[in-house]
């Protein structure tokens, strides 16, 4: 036994008494943090919605509740359909290359049958829900505006298929969900069967 | 102005002195009393701009009180929250009162904490040896901040829905962990219930707790250093053989008695809003919020409450997600190393020279016009404008070491500017 104070082993202790501390603290922590994250009775609410299409009439837009986001069903007249072409050199991204949505939808009508868009009603800038601003030249948008979706948050317009112009704050096409025809007249969205 | 209801005083005898003494034996009550206000010397200078430290704690009381009882009507569930809040206004004995006291308390605690940051800006109060008594102001901004998106959830209406979505889903923007941190937040795929509940729980426990704590801690660091004054001058460098400061007076009872006309003056304007325009024309509470949240409609408008607008004016004057979001943070954060960004020789406005002047002038004009724009349609003019205001903003920051250090400054007396009444 010696009256000198052996610093350097206090340092060592106190050093590692404070790193086995901080790594409790960790683990301690970990269960609350992880509380945050989605319940299993959040997860389990995701189930497919089954939707009946035969009353939209050709230039309508219905809204259904699918994982408690709003999802478009757009019945497209050939008119529309035939703008989508005129418009891919002001769009971000005109074959949907980087956007969230099945494989069948990577070009210009993004959809199963192009005559009815399937879209999740979520603006990828901040989400809000875009309109519906389908008459070209709506005068609540611009002069020159060729029919689509406008986004009233911050201004972000998207085409008649969901897909973003240039120059606005939205990064991405409107995300299409997985879905598939359970007949001629009815949508099943949330489903996904690949050969439609 | 909150110390001001206790009494002890050091001199009194008889029966009341012995329980003082009593106390003081086990507890520093009257040495607390006397270092925070009766022997704590605060420059005798000290103007109108002085008012907004205390007011803004006389509404940090009146948003606890409020919010105490408002919690005991109010249910945090999607199904119930917005009825509740209904039922609160017209079924609860004087619920109304007690709701509006809290909402319009809301907006009372920014302009009051505006117009503090602003008294800062002018007299340089945020300068050494003041940088810890601003940051943890800075923290108080960025508590009550958040306190004021969380309350605004809560009562379920459709702008509360929306704006909460919007404001989560600038989390999206960080690159990588974006989406994963979202629904971290929301607690589902959503806004929903459980996003609801939490948020309640961050509004009435986690919020309030660190918004008192910083409280304390910016009081503390404040009366360590002492109080800044409009000239910006040290008045601990001037004492007189009683080591007293020549320029300073007690806090109590002088400053306790200023304010005491502040507050009564505060109250006033508090209870016209209150009694005869309590949604202040859709300001301080939104005409879209008077109808239950709906997850498949956007406010055909959307827009935050007042005090979020210029910062969301810079948000929506930039084409791209990602460098929007992190302009806005920015945005908040620069006041922050304002301490830092300042070379000037002085602090107070009355000898700073005619560069500060422009551009501390052109801030505040920029900063209430992207408050104005803020609230707009996002049309190419206003968003044109916003961009315009946004570059003033930030030059006012990002240039400073240019301009305060070149600046011609007036020299600073060694007493304080005062005038006998």
């Amino acid at each position: 036994m010696t009256d000198q104070v052996d610093t350097g082993r206090r340092h060592f202790l106190t050093v590692a008494t404070v790193a086995t501390g901080a790594v409790g603290a960790a683990f301690a922590l970990t269960p609350f943090l992880a509380s945050w994250k989605p319940s299993a009775r959040a997860k389990a609410m995701g189930a497919p919605v089954e939707v009946d299409i035969s009353k939209l009439e050709a230039g309508a837009l219905m809204k259904i509740e699918w994982r408690g986001k709003a999802v478009y069903i757009v019945h497209r007249t050939p008119e529309m359909l035939a703008a989508l072409k005129a418009v891919d050199s002001q769009l971000r991204d005109p074959q949907s290359a980087e956007s969230d949505q099945p494989g069948f939808a990577k070009n210009e009508a993004r959809a199963l049958k192009p005559e009815f868009l399937v879209l999740v009603g979520v603006c990828t800038h901040l989400g809000c829900a875009p309109l519906d601003k389908f008459s070209p030249g709506d005068a609540t948008v611009s002069a020159d505006w060729p029919g689509g979706f406008f986004c009233p948050c911050h201004g972000s317009k998207f085409d008649m298929s969901g897909r973003v112009f240039q120059g606005v704050p939205a990064p991405l096409n409107l995300p299409v969900p997985p879905y598939k025809f359970v007949s001629d007249t009815r949508i099943m969205i949330g489903a996904e069967s690949g050969n439609a | 102005m909150a110390s001001s209801s206790q009494t002890p005083v050091s001199n009194v005898g008889g029966r009341l002195g012995a329980v003082q003494k009593w106390i003081d034996d086990r507890f520093p009550l009257t040495k607390l009393w006397q270092e925070q206000a009766s022997q704590y010397y605060a420059p005798k200078s000290m103007n109108f701009w002085y008012y907004f430290g205390s007011l803004a704690m006389l509404v940090l009381v009146i948003q606890l009180l409020t919010g105490l009882f408002l919690t005991m009507s109010y249910k945090p569930s999607s199904a119930e929250a917005f009825s509740s809040v209904e039922y609160i206004m017209r079924d609860v004995d004087w619920g109304w009162l007690i709701r509006y006291m809290h909402s319009t308390g809301a907006s009372a605690f920014f302009i009051v904490v505006y117009l503090h940051m602003f008294r800062a800006l002018l007299y340089g109060s945020y300068q050494k040896p003041r940088e810890l008594v601003w940051i943890f102001g800075m923290l108080l901004y960025l508590c009550l901040m958040g306190e004021a998106f969380f309350g605004y959830l809560l009562p379920w209406g459709n702008m509360s829905y929306w704006g909460a979505q919007v404001i989560v889903s600038l989390f999206g923007a960080i690159p990588v962990v974006g989406d994963s941190l979202t629904e971290w937040i929301r607690g589902d795929y959503y806004i929903s219930d459980v996003t609801l509940n939490r948020f309640f729980a961050l509004h009435v426990i986690a919020l309030p707790l660190a918004l008192v704590f910083l409280t304390i801690a910016h009081l503390m660091a404040l009366h360590e250093v002492g109080s800044n004054n409009p000239d910006g001058v040290d008045i601990k460098k001037v004492k007189g053989p009683d080591g007293i400061p020549l320029d300073g007076i007690t806090f109590h009872p002088y400053y306790t008695v200023k304010d005491m006309v502040g507050v009564g003056v505060f109250l006033i304007l508090f209870s016209l809003v209150i009694f005869f325009a309590p949604t202040m024309g859709g300001y301080f509470l939104e005409h879209a919020n008077f109808e239950p949240a709906n997850a498949l409609q956007t406010p055909p408008h959307i827009a935050p409450v007042w005090y979020f607008t210029p910062y969301y004016a810079i948000l929506r004057s930039v084409p791209n997600k990602g460098l929007g979001a992190a302009l806005m943070g920015v945005a908040v954060l620069l006041f922050v190393f304002l301490p830092w960004l300042d070379r000037g020789k002085v602090k107070s406005i009355r000898y700073r020279g005619p560069l500060f002047k422009f551009f501390l002038f052109s801030f505040a004009i920029s900063f209430i016009c992207l408050g104005y724009l803020g609230m707009q349609p996002p049309t190419p003019t206003y968003t044109m404008a916003s961009r315009v205001f946004a570059t003033v903003y930030f030059a006012f920051f990002l240039l400073m070491p240019w301009y305060t250090s070149i600046d011609k400054t007036k020299p600073v007396p060694t007493r304080v500017t005062y005038h006998a009444h």
